[in-house]
């Protein structure tokens, strides 16, 4: 009963980015780190393991050696295993071929039951992996989770309740199933410094698109022929001052008004 | 063959503005490709929101009105879906960019290995593919996105970034009914329970968003907030740094790891603007800053700037907001 957490690595969301003369993306010096989402898919995991007796977290990511860093971070934490999907071919993949890699590691892994993703990325921050990786295995998908209300990994059965932009909602659902969970569903833990120093001699496993038995046929649809910084917003602030704070909103709503967003 | 594709979601029957949105995209899109636009409806309500959907710039409506599509759940909508556009081979698939049209999208973009572009904030015709912007690191940066040659092309678009198309109730066009491709016993997600927040604006959805930060110093800061709200039929909003402290809950959050949101208003009430705050909130059309601190960040973003003390101004706001209405 192999819990299965998805993760990459992402600049600091403090970072402010900027694109580099080649028309990459430069984060300065700021670190490359877990991406804030999936800290809170691992924290559920190890959660799920310890509560209900799933028998081994394993962490596992698609990218280069930078992706390490969040493997690390997870194994820090106290995931069992690490697993990196690694190769040229995968340069430039989008989320129908990093789904569909990710898919394939699962299926090499033995006994998944569940498979957790944060939400989104902080990158490119499609969310749309989870639900890709979830169909590719033909798994029950459930994304937006904001807390786990009851899993049995015996009867094979979840129950969640899910964020929407409309409100909560309780789903019922079987095992196994893909989930992409919410900030606030739980307060990860910070690893010991015991821990993070274990975590940088933990062995990383390394599959590349060979052992995956990747099909060279299936190539990203999307492209990404620029990335550029929004146009820096026209004119300045129009400070509003006045005697009063009455004085002063009655002059803001007066421009309001004439804005017409009000 | 070919065609313009739009999803419209349902949620107790009732369609979200940025379905609608999308369906203005898609009559762009159609128009400029020579090609017919087709709404697709599935669940509570189907039939009506099809001929909405006519009215509001679709040539046809396929629509589904069957129980077990009564609330959305990925399986029996993306099942219904791929059969359909792999019987028909539409050329462009659009859905607005809500939980649901993630779900279905995703779930259709594998079932007919297409290209998929989440969250377009513009999208134009280059020699036939469709050409989209969207944003990248929570909207720090954009990226110009192409799907060169994939048939069909799929999309799903940023909320209050398009305009809303107005229905017109002499648009005439068939409306086609289709049956699931799952029956119930097939579906193994059940929805036990939905609660609908009663009588408040989804923060995606609000055309003004009144957001508190730091500066609100407490939950109960957040209350003269609150009545502007109500007074202006606003969403509340909050930073990270007051989410973390735990002054309001996380639905609340705006910013990178929060909502990106994109209203007519933003009244950002002492929000310092920490860079991934602003990703979360740059594209409104008209940002109101008061702060304490006159070197705030969020006073380069703003358009209008108000030094104070949050606690005169905003209560002063709802009171120059009545005055005004009565």
């Amino acid at each position: 009963m192999r819990i299965v957490v998805c993760t990459k690595e992402t600049p600091d969301t403090a970072a402010r980015l900027e694109i580099n003369p080649d028309g990459t993306v430069s984060w300065g010096d700021a670190p490359l780190v877990i991406n804030p989402w999936d800290e809170y898919a691992v924290e559920e995991a190890l959660l799920l393991k310890e509560q209900r007796g799933a028998t081994a977290c394993t962490v596992l990511g698609m990218g280069t050696e930078a992706t390490k860093e969040a493997l690390r971070s997870a194994l820090a934490m106290g995931c069992d295993e690490a697993v990196l999907i690694t190769d040229p071919a995968l340069k430039g993949a989008d989320t129908l071929v990093t789904s569909y890699a990710l898919a394939q590691a699962i299926r090499k892994l033995d006994d998944v039951r569940l498979v957790i993703f944060g939400r989104i990325t902080t990158d490119g921050g499609t969310g749309q992996t989870p639900v890709q990786v979830g169909r590719r295995l033909g798994w029950n998908i459930l994304t937006f989770v904001s807390k786990i209300v009851d899993l049995d990994f015996t009867a094979g059965t979840i129950t969640v309740e899910r964020m929407l932009e409309g409100g909560k909602q309780i789903c019922q659902s079987r095992l196994p199933a893909v989930i992409s969970v919410m900030k606030g569903i739980n307060e990860p833990r910070t690893p010991s410094f015991m821990a993070l120093r274990k975590a940088q001699k933990m062995p990383i496993s390394e599959w590349d698109a060979a052992a995956l038995a990747l099909d060279p046929a299936i190539t990203a649809k999307v492209k990404w022929p620029e990335v550029f910084a929004p146009p820096p917003r026209q004119g300045e602030c129009e400070m509003i001052e006045g005697a009063t704070a009455d004085e002063i909103a009655a002059k803001l709503v007066e421009r309001l008004t004439a804005e017409k967003v009000v | 063959m070919g065609g313009v594709w739009v999803w419209i979601e349902q949620q107790r029957g009732e369609a979200p503005r940025v379905s609608w949105e999308a369906l203005g995209l898609a009559r762009t899109l159609g128009d400029g490709l020579g090609q017919a636009v087709t709404a697709l409806v599935f669940g509570t309500n189907a039939t009506a929101l099809g001929k909405e959907a006519i009215q509001r710039g679709a040539d046809h409506a396929i629509v589904c009105e069957d129980a077990t599509l009564a609330d959305f759940r990925p399986d029996p909508y993306a099942t219904l879906f791929s059969k359909l556009a792999k019987e028909r081979q539409p050329a462009v698939i659009l859905a607005g960019s809500t939980a649901c049209g993630g779900d279905l999208m995703g779930s259709v973009a594998v079932d007919l290995e297409a290209g998929l572009i989440a969250d377009a904030v513009s999208a134009d015709l280059s020699d036939g593919a469709v050409r989209v912007t969207t944003p990248v690191y929570g909207g720090k940066l954009l990226a110009r996105v192409l799907i060169p040659d994939g048939c069909p092309q799929m999309l799903t678009v940023r909320a209050r970034v398009f305009p809303l198309p107005e229905p017109d109730a002499g648009r005439k066009g068939e409306i086609e009914a289709v049956s699931p491709a799952l029956s119930e016993e097939e579906i193994a997600t059940k929805v036990v329970v939905f609660e609908g927040p009663s009588g408040k604006v989804s923060l995606t959805d609000a055309a003004v968003v009144v957001a508190g930060g730091r500066g609100v110093g407490g939950p109960e800061g957040y209350e003269p907030l609150r009545e502007l709200c109500e007074m202006l039929g606003a969403a509340l909003g909050a930073s990270r740094a007051a989410v973390d402290v735990g002054w309001i809950p996380y639905e609340h959050q705006i910013g990178q790891t929060g909502k990106v949101i994109a209203p007519d208003l933003y009244i950002a009430c002492g929000i310092s603007g920490a860079v991934q705050h602003l990703a979360g909130m740059r594209a409104s059309k008209v940002i109101v800053a008061i702060n304490q601190d006159p070197d705030a960040p969020i006073f380069k973003l703003a358009h209008y700037g108000i030094v104070g003390d949050l606690f005169e101004i905003v209560p002063a706001l709802t009171r120059a907001f009545r005055n005004r209405r009565q």
